[in-house]
């Protein structure tokens, strides 16, 4: 049974908002400039509101005000134009976007840009665990600290942190590239399939079959001209690192010589 | 799921029910199940003492209400022979008490002679310490039991949701350190040694109230406490000790600290300034204490801070 709590916001049986599929339309549009704001609205209105400006209205560059770290915000944007979070959305923001350039003008919480497929997405502060997760393409920058699992299951596309990174970063990474300039956590690219990881500071161990590796002119000229784009300035001296192709069916041995090989 | 949330105030007393109250129901869609709160305030010459006599599904049921009535007689009663001095007593809701008393005798005799008294379970004692729990979410909690009132210094809250034992109030966080005055946790995720935990602490004199596996650092910290362990040395220890995946908070009465498991796998946020220390599972929830845009940060894989209050 529905209930209204004292913020007037409407709460299912479970303590879920209720489903109500008809945009606030409290966007303030300016030709192709539209901005939300996002204070009193759910989830579901931030992004119902989103995707009518982008879609139904044509709008190319939207700002959202006073995201207010809720979660998944800005999800599911299949459309290249320009989003600007001024203040922190939560977890799984941008997730499964295919063309949109997001810039964050605060921290994000776990699990940002998660499936990308395409565009970009630049971070102005911190994001938690999970950053990146099954990252398809794209490029995704942190400007400050990540948390753990960074790049896990990552598939495609570029992911740059300049602070710290936490543990298991690159977990069965598959393609794509990390790069890394401060610290990297326990078991760096453990399990990866594939992809290189790039590490500016100390490394406190790497994962199974996650090796170190020569870095060579492609790598450089790739990792200035993404600093260059993002104006991030001199990257700094880097360790390349790549999967040693021992753990995943990339030879005919049997678990249990698998087990003695590794 | 669960969501943890604790606050420090620098700079003295605050409405920390109502505080608390805004981060945890912020965070009611990690666990909806029930709420608790250890809220301390100033230490007081007087002992308080929350206990509880029946679990709120059996409130008014067949027979309750005089076995409610005789279980309270004998509280006051025992609580006269061991030599507390009521002061005061009162029910918000029928099966949940809190009483003042001047005492100053050992806790752990005190606790187990009223946890004597069948149905009775004390879930906190000492002299800043009050721990509030009961089913449902934080507004609910709140004017149940009037937390709008408590001020306090600093505390440290939860929301649950059920998933490895039953939606009841001996489940629900946060956990007193029995026999410790003034000590409770409050925790996010499993421990996957729980019975081997228990079994070895079960050996050393400690008992438990529930079968949840959070208990388990209460009285694993409780342990370490009694052995002269600092608490921060005590809560590296359990990084080791403990298998699983866990972020816990636990305060005294003037101390707050947080620890991080090695895979980081459970969430924590951290917000830090020069009268305020707030943490919680979701920035949203500091976000909706705060009233504002602030700089926050995830601590990382093992992980233990704590504050002096």
């Amino acid at each position: 049974m529905a209930g209204l709590t004292r913020s007037g916001v409407v709460y299912d049986a479970r303590g879920l908002v209720e489903p109500d599929p008809e945009p606030p339309m409290t966007a303030q549009i300016d030709g192709d400039r539209a901005v939300i704001d996002a204070t009193d609205l759910t989830t579901r209105k931030i992004n119902l509101e989103l995707k009518r400006i982008v879609y139904d209205e044509g709008v190319n560059d939207v700002t959202i005000l006073n995201p207010g770290s809720r979660h998944s915000l800005g999800v599911g944007i299949l459309k290249r134009c320009h989003i600007t979070f001024e203040g922190s959305p939560g977890w799984y923001a941008c997730g499964l976007i295919d063309g949109p350039e997001v810039q964050i003008n605060g921290r994000v919480g776990w699990s940002l840009a998660e499936n990308m497929m395409s565009g970009s997405v630049v971070v102005e502060g911190p994001a938690g665990s999970l950053t990146g997760a099954a990252l398809r393409g794209g490029d995704l920058v942190i400007k400050g600290n990540v948390g753990a699992r960074t790049g896990i299951d990552q598939k495609g596309g570029t992911i740059i942190v300049t602070g710290r990174a936490g543990i298991n970063t690159g977990f069965m990474m598959q393609r794509g590239r990390q790069v890394i300039c401060g610290d990297a956590g326990d078991g760096l690219g453990d399990s990866m399939y594939d992809g290189l990881i790039y590490v500016g500071g100390n490394i406190a161990s790497l994962g199974v079959d996650c090796v170190p590796a020569e870095m060579d002119d492609s790598d450089h000229e790739f990792i200035n001209r993404k600093f260059e784009i993002y104006g991030l300035g001199t990257p700094p001296d880097l360790k390349k690192f790549e999967c040693g192709k021992v753990l995943h069916n990339y030879d005919a041995l049997e678990p249990s010589e698998r087990k003695l090989v590794l | 799921m669960c969501g943890i949330a604790g606050i420090i105030h620098r700079d003295g007393p605050s409405d920390m029910g109502s505080e608390l109250t805004t981060m945890l129901q912020s965070m009611k869609h990690r666990g909806p199940d029930s709420t608790g709160y250890a809220l301390y305030s100033e230490p007081d010459d007087l002992v308080t003492i929350r206990f509880m006599l029946a679990e709120p599904n059996e409130y008014g049921s067949f027979g309750v209400d005089e076995r409610l009535e005789r279980n309270r007689a004998e509280v006051e009663s025992r609580l006269a022979k061991i030599g507390a001095v009521l002061a005061t007593i009162h029910s918000d809701t029928g099966y949940a008490f809190r009483a003042t008393v001047r005492y100053d005798g050992d806790l752990k005799p005190l606790a187990d002679y009223l946890e004597d008294i069948p149905g009775c379970e004390v879930l906190s004692l000492g002299s800043s310490l009050e721990i509030v729990k009961d089913l449902g979410d934080a507004e609910t909690v709140l004017e149940q039991y009037g937390l709008d009132r408590i001020r306090g210094t600093h505390g440290i809250g939860h929301v649950r949701m059920a998933t490895e034992s039953d939606v009841d109030l001996a489940s629900a966080h946060p956990y007193w350190a029995y026999p410790f005055a003034d000590v409770a946790v409050v925790h996010n995720g499993q421990l996957t040694n729980y019975h081997q935990w228990r079994r070895r602490l079960e050996r050393s004199g400690h008992r438990f109230q529930s079968e949840c596996d959070s208990e388990i650092i209460a009285v694993y910290l409780a342990e370490k406490l009694a052995e002269g362990t600092d608490l921060q040395t005590a809560m590296k220890g359990s990084l080791d000790d403990f298998d699983g995946v866990f972020t816990y908070l636990v305060a005294t009465s003037n101390e707050l600290g947080i620890a991080k498991d090695e895979m980081a796998a459970k969430p924590l946020v951290l917000f830090e300034s020069d009268d305020l220390v707030v943490m919680a599972s979701e920035e949203m929830a500091i976000s909706a204490l705060v009233g504002r845009e602030v700089d926050t940060r995830d601590p990382f894989e093992r992980e233990v801070l704590t504050w002096q209050v």
